[in-house]
């Protein structure tokens, strides 16, 4: 059972006792989360953790979770990507189809309570059927700056149904007639993606995946697709390398689908074969220790996103107190401080320009990593992430005990 | 050690964005949506800086200097937007008549307003603040002290900075506290006259904790003197 007191070793000092503080104001409101799935991807790996610690402060918190058949997880993950700007091909009847089970779905499930906060796309719909009591509010965590246009005039109808939405950034949102609230996703420090790891543990998880630590390692963790680049970042590896002894190991996870990206992985893979020091790691989704100690293990860790919401992978680097040098998109610029917690660029020729700059001033890898976790503790901890759901909780629905 | 007609309360709080739907993608459109942004928008990219950076500060200490140094690529307009301290106005509609005074001033010495084509737009956010009592409340300079060392750094932000800006206590809660309930004005003057801008939370907390632990040791030796 996860506690808050197991946080305040780790959170900034006083904020455990401010959020017990700001728990006692909501003691007794029932705080709702409904989400497509309890396992797999980053919402419900937050929720995993975020849920249990507010009802340990004594919110009536809880998570539903909404059903369908095949196809309506097929038309959900079509409709996500389409919000996030893909091209689909999404019918008519699949919209209906849609609808269909989300109604099906609200007449399961009990869905009053004081606020609804209701993630993503698949259960955006239960809107329609929504008790005539308590606040509902859509918490959006992709990036909704250039969605497909006649799947967003179809969704903008239930969204604008909300009595607020949030996003994680500014830039993410779309035009709406209701307030839009931001709040940055988290990492939970206690997480095996993130806690801490002794030197012996990082050496076996290592060596398991047959990673030696001989020389610096560079890191990039995100799969083998064009919108991560693997390409790019072999292409700065190989920059530095005419000058440093490094190590780049590339972490996939899972494959992408597409034929584009089916020829990313080829030709990641064929590179690799030639050069021993690029090692190419395909490791499945729950592989949260084995990432955990990479990232401990990496010199510098490097993120190239064309598209990848806010890439929350950044804090968790930084969290290993870890330079990242990270592309200018998405969220990134919103976790990465220049020159202070690490560095963003645009080019494969400014990533390696800064990977030499970072591997000849090993003091500034030790500053700026430095930097970084403090950064993190600060602003993308998961006890920050609740503090903004309870400040939510407190501001919409008013009265306070 | 002398107890005070009231006891400080300390509060503490956290502040929840929101996202005004405004967005300016040059210098001249800046200067639009400043004129018509909620004054609750000045105060978030100005005064709030000190809450999102409580240990250290990027170059520049408002978010209008850093977007237009970045974004821009005008180091002139970020320089002269760095030195408006949000500190020596009375209200943000003085403060936001400022802003928009210097870029206009600015504006008018160039031939073409610069806009963020290689950089991202600036995106205006409001904050709502939500109090949190601490629990920690505090009837002398001693308790007060141990208080302040110990409260979550937001408590100082509230007392010092919303409460100045926001909330119209002109001198801040702790000077207010010392002055009237303590009858302390000489030290109240002195953590009133402490310099916020371009500095954290935490700096200002060691300074106000030093300004306590002389005073406290002075207040003990003239206990003793006496005898």
């Amino acid at each position: 059972m996860i506690k808050i007191e197991d946080y305040r070793d780790v959170a900034p000092q006083g904020t455990v006792d401010l959020l017990l503080k700001l728990a006692e104001k909501v003691r007794g409101r029932r705080f709702l989360h409904v989400s497509m799935t309890r396992y797999g991807g980053g919402v419900a790996e937050i929720l995993q953790r975020l849920v249990p610690i507010m009802v340990d402060l004594g919110i009536e918190a809880g998570w539903e979770i909404i059903g369908g058949d095949a196809e309506f997880f097929s038309v959900t993950k079509a409709i996500h990507a389409a919000l996030e700007g893909e091209d689909q091909i999404i019918t008519d009847e699949m919209l209906q189809h849609y609808l269909e089970m989300n109604r099906l779905t609200a007449l399961k499930l009990n869905l009053d309570a004081d606020l609804v906060l209701v993630h993503d796309s698949p259960p955006a719909s239960l809107v329609e059927h929504r008790p005539p009591e308590g606040t509902w509010v859509w918490r959006c965590h992709v990036d909704l700056s250039s969605p497909h246009r006649r799947i967003w005039n179809f969704f903008r109808r239930y969204v604008t149904r909300y009595d607020a939405a949030v996003f994680s950034l500014p830039k993410f949102s779309q035009k709406l007639g209701i307030p839009k609230f931001i709040i940055h996703p988290s990492i939970d420090p206690l997480s095996d993606k993130n806690r801490d790891l002794s030197r012996r543990e990082v050496q076996t998880l290592l060596a398991s995946l047959g990673v030696p630590q001989d020389k610096p390692l560079l890191l990039q963790v995100g799969p083998f697709d064009r919108y991560r680049d693997p390409i790019g970042i072999i292409n700065a590896y190989r920059m530095v390398k005419k000058h440093h002894d490094v190590r780049l190991v590339l972490v996939g996870g899972g494959s992408a689908a597409g034929s584009e990206n089916t020829d990313v992985h080829e030709v990641v893979r064929d590179t690799a074969t030639h050069d021993p020091d690029i090692v190419l790691l395909d490791l499945p989704p729950d592989a949260h220790l084995q990432i955990n100690a990479l990232q401990r293990a990496a010199t510098v860790v490097l993120q190239k996103s064309a598209r990848d919401g806010f890439a929350i992978g950044i804090a968790e680097a930084m969290w290993k107190g870890k330079p990242v040098i990270g592309w200018a998109s998405g969220g990134i610029p919103a976790q990465i401080i220049y020159d202070v917690t690490g560095y963003t660029v645009t080019s494969v020729e400014g990533a390696a320009f800064r990977l030499r700059h970072l591997l000849n001033n090993p003091e500034l890898v030790a500053r700026i990593g430095g930097a970084g976790r403090e950064h993190v503790r600060r602003n993308f901890l998961i006890t920050r992430h609740l503090s903004d759901y309870l400040a939510l909780l407190v501001h919409l629905t008013g009265r306070s005990t | 050690m002398k107890k005070a007609g009231a006891p400080f309360v300390f509060i503490g709080c956290i502040e929840l964005l929101e996202d005004v739907g405004l967005r300016a993608q040059s210098e001249r459109e800046l200067i639009e949506r400043l004129e018509e942004v909620p004054a609750g928008s000045i105060f978030y990219h100005t005064y709030g800086y000190f809450l999102r950076h409580r240990y250290f500060v990027g170059p520049y200490a408002n978010d209008f200097a850093t977007w237009a140094v970045v974004h821009l690529r005008d180091q002139m307009l970020g320089e002269r937007l760095a030195v408006v301290d949000p500190f020596e106005f009375d209200t943000l509609e003085q403060l936001r008549e400022e802003l928009i005074s210097v870029i206009d001033d600015h504006l008018s010495h160039l031939s073409a307003v610069p806009r963020a084509d290689y950089g991202e737009p600036f995106y205006f956010v409001q904050s709502h603040v939500v109090e949190v009592p601490t629990g920690h409340e505090a009837w002398g300079l001693e308790e007060f002290r141990g208080c302040l060392a110990d409260v979550d750094a937001s408590a100082i932000y509230y007392h010092l900075v919303e409460a100045r800006a926001r909330l119209g206590r002109r001198s801040g809660d702790f000077a207010a506290w010392l002055r009237e309930s303590l009858s302390r004005p000489d030290l109240a003057e002195h953590v009133e006259r402490i310099d916020l801008y371009l500095s954290s939370l935490e700096r200002v907390r060691a300074r106000v904790l030093n300004l306590l632990v002389e005073a406290i040791e002075q207040a003990e030796e003239a206990y003793q003197e006496p005898t």
